[in-house]
């Protein structure tokens, strides 16, 4: 299954590089990873996603634990959360296409944030699925370049992730 | 780049002062402002090694270089922390390890940058496999060259990140004392281990000075290694305690760490449960008690791992069902409630789902259940305990530890270790190499008391007993300390010879020369058709010789008769010398038992031709 893992991480060099080593040294698998500085400047804030059964997800979640630069870390995916990712994609845009196109970045509100006369630079934001719903929608034939941040997490509700 | 002589001082008076101090050369450290004199101002190299002897430190083992040099200056002008230097880095950090498995408290590295603090890389992993608390000192090139492939520049932060608990860089030398006193508590506390601090060189230049403060207490808001375990989990398992018939106590190192070797003991003895020791565990309850039933696992006794595959209740104390110990895990315990007390919550259900997980400290845990047991109204099943007993004692009765001695003065590895028990007096510290020596001295030498007996058990690191013995003695310059070893493994670390000359290091080294890879050539004879590859040490030197050459004593021993005499002059006419006993031994003796691979705890080779 699926998890998003989300972590404080004391804001050092070398706090990032121990959390990436982890996942190399012990196998396991990071499918995204974002961080970025909280508002408070000594910690980052840091998503990754990651896939295995309950046993690998415990253990992956106590080895991080383990990690004295992690200050607090939650599965999201163990209650309601919101999930985004963000994306540009570049797909060619000629003749017909055109309308098609700006139709279906409209449907799954996304916005062409750059025009030429023969691509179209779309923004979209939304869960992993609706972006991958979006490139099946437009036909992967025409799309020219993606770029993806990865997953950023949180709880819903009154549920923080604070120190 | 940061200008680190633009930090602010005290006051500049003092300042004016401290470079008085330093152009006449007065004794350092001076007094600071009257209103607080405890201030004090350092250079980056004095503070280390003050903060050093703050923490605790008598001995560091080290190697110097380039980008350590102002730190071995201030190393000089001082006498509180004593350091000695080594002929390999890999040796300093194994002397380091040795003193910490010995004594409990960390044991201090100091090494230059590039190749000096790579050479450390396997000491260091081999405390970090078997949770050994080791500060590792390691010299970096300038701040600002760090990154251009300067001369001996190693990211060593980078090269040692999976085999350390923690690490530091040091980025101005004011931060020194505090991220020594962190070290020291990260590497002490919780499930021990090693933590580097690398220090580039301009952080400890002698013309720069700073306020020396040391932290009262280390604060780190991500670090809190559990000081309990959770009474409603001590609860379920002294229940399940109580109802077992068949119950067994399977303790490992974590109990010698957390010094609660005593109320392991006290725990046992009182429920009258069979008690089996891991490789790291041996001595944390007593070899020659009549409750012990041996060592478990590859090479464990036949009555320990019959037991641990008979059992419905399985207490396992700081052990973490290593698959040196169970075996197949699919068939570990078939019938077995498996509760499990550990430090480190990972360790839990790692590799083994267990039913009672209490993560907390073992001794505290054990005086929590032995609270419950006060309390209790119920005891154990005398009945069943019983039968239970008598059973393990029909195993025990299979005597699958004897072996037979040859009619030819050639010697058994095994009889050697009893007679080295026996001149001992079972009351020496024993370190070891890695192969069938190590596995012989783990079965033959009953340690009835815990830290005494000092293997790499987890890494299996050969080059390790040696330097491991020379820590041990230094500090126990009264305890008879022996290193346990093979003519292979010796020669890994066989340099060291001249450090102990130099500090006069009265080791004993009972090298068992069966002039090969044993414990390879084992593999070899069951797995592949005895195809010795590679597993014969061809032209071995004249040890003898060579430690002579050393300045110390070499005694060879070649049949039966020679030994008593030998040892005699080991531990009595050259007391006070290091000596070299080359003991020939059968090379054709395998360790037995065995389990089969991919089987279950039962499943053992007990000779070559026996199985279960
Ligand atoms: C540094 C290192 N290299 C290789 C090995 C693999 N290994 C395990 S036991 C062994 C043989 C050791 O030979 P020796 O020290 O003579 O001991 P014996 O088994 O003969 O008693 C080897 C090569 C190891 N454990 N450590
Ligand atoms: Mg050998």
């Amino acid at each position: 299954m699926r998890h998003i893992i989300s972590i404080l991480l004391e804001n050092e060099p070398g706090a990032l590089s121990r959390v990436v080593g982890l996942f190399a040294q012990r196998g396991y698998n990071i499918e995204t990873l974002t961080v970025a500085p909280t508002e408070d400047n000594t910690l980052s804030r840091l998503t990754m996603t990651t896939t295995g059964d309950d046993r690998k997800i415990e253990q992956i979640t106590k080895q991080l634990n383990k990690l004295i630069e992690v200050v607090k870390l939650v599965d999201l995916s163990e209650g309601p959360h919101i999930e985004r990712e963000l994306m540009l994609i570049k797909v060619k845009a000629v003749g017909a296409q055109r309308a098609e196109i700006k139709r279906t970045a409209d449907i799954f509100r996304g916005q062409i944030v750059d025009v030429s006369a023969s691509v179209y630079t779309i923004q979209l934001t939304g869960t992993s699925d609706k972006l991958e719903a979006f490139i099946e929608a437009i036909g992967a034939g025409c799309v020219l370049e993606t770029v993806r941040t990865g997953v950023s997490g949180i709880s819903r509700g009154e549920k923080i992730l604070s120190l | 780049m940061r200008n680190y002589k633009f930090i602010i001082q005290p006051e500049r008076a003092f300042v004016f002062r401290a470079l008085i101090a330093q152009l006449f050369q007065l004794p350092t450290p001076l007094r600071a402002c009257e209103e607080d004199s405890t201030v004090e101002l350092l250079s980056g190299g004095e503070m280390l090694v003050r903060a050093l002897h703050e923490s605790g430190v008598e001995y560091i083992y080290g190697y110097p270089g380039g980008s350590l040099l102002h730190v071995y200056d201030a190393l000089y002008k001082q006498s509180a922390v004593k350091h000695v230097l080594v002929r390999h880095e890999q040796a300093a950090a194994h002397m380091a390890d040795g003193y910490a498995r010995a004594t409990g408290k960390p044991g201090v590295v100091m090494v230059t940058s590039g190749p000096g603090a790579t050479n450390t890389i396997t000491g260091i992993a081999t405390a970090f496999t078997d949770s050994i608390p080791m500060v590792v000192i390691s010299g970096q090139v300038m701040s600002h060259l760090v990154g251009d492939d300067a001369f001996q520049e190693t990211d060593m932060l980078g090269v040692s990140r999976p085999i350390v608990k923690h690490s530091f860089s040091v980025r101005r030398p004011e931060d020194i004392p505090e991220l020594v006193a962190k070290a020291f508590h990260i590497a002490s506390t919780g499930r021990p281990g090693p933590v580097v601090i690398d220090i580039p060189k301009d952080m400890t230049m002698p013309n720069e000075r700073y306020e020396y403060v040391y932290p009262k207490k280390v604060k780190l808001r991500s670090y809190t290694p559990p000081q309990r375990g959770h009474s409603g989990q001590i609860k379920k398992a002294v229940e399940l305690l109580l109802k077992a018939k068949r119950p067994v106590i399977y303790a490992g190192g974590g109990v010698i760490i957390d010094g609660s070797s005593d109320k392991l003991r006290a725990l046992v003895d009182r429920l009258d449960f069979p008690c089996t020791n891991t490789l790291m565990g041996l001595g944390s309850y007593p070899g020659t008690g009549e409750r012990f039933v041996g060592m478990l696992g590859m090479h464990g006794t036949y009555e320990a791992n019959m037991t641990m595959h008979h059992a419905d209740v399985v207490l396992a104390i700081g052990a973490r069902f290593d698959d040196r110990v169970t075996n197949a895990t699919s068939k570990f315990c078939p019938d077995a409630k498996i509760i499990h007390i550990d430090i480190d919550p990972s360790s839990i259900s790692k590799t083994i789902i267990v039913d009672v997980p209490i993560v907390g400290p073992v001794g505290n845990v054990l005086d929590e259940m032995m609270a419950l047991l006060d309390e209790s109204n119920e005891v154990p099943d005398a009945e069943a305990i019983a039968s239970w007993w008598k059973q393990i004692n029909e195993w025990r009765q299979r005597h699958a530890m004897r072996y037979e001695k040859n009619d030819s003065q050639l010697m058994k590895p095994q009889e050697v270790i009893e007679a080295i028990w026996a001149a001992t007096k079972g009351d020496a510290y024993v370190t070891s190499d890695v192969g069938q020596h190590q596995m012989f001295a783990a079965q033959y030498y009953k340690f009835d008391k815990p830290n005494r007996w000092i293997n790499s058990g987890g890494l299996g690191t050969m080059g390790f007993g040696f330097p491991a013995a020379m820590g041990i003695k230094m500090n126990f310059p009264e305890e008879m300390v022996v290193c346990v070893t093979g003519e292979g493994s010796i020669q890994m670390n066989i340099q060291e010879l001249s450090t102990c000359l130099q500090y006069g290091i009265p080791v004993k080294i009972l090298c068992l020369n069966n002039g090969s890879l044993g414990m390879v050539r084992q593999w070899q004879d069951m797995n592949y058709e005895g195809r010795h590859s590679h597993s014969y040490m061809e032209s071995l030197p004249d040890f003898v010789k060579l430690v002579e050459a050393y300045g110390h004593v070499g005694i060879r021993v070649t049949g039966r008769d020679e030994l008593p005499q030998a040892l005699e002059d080991t531990f009595n006419k050259y007391n006070d010398r290091l000596v070299f006993l080359d003991v020939a031994v059968d090379p054709e003796e395998h360790v037995y038992p065995m389990q089969v691979p991919a089987g279950s705890m039962r499943d053992m080779w007990l000779s070559k031709t026996e199985r279960t």
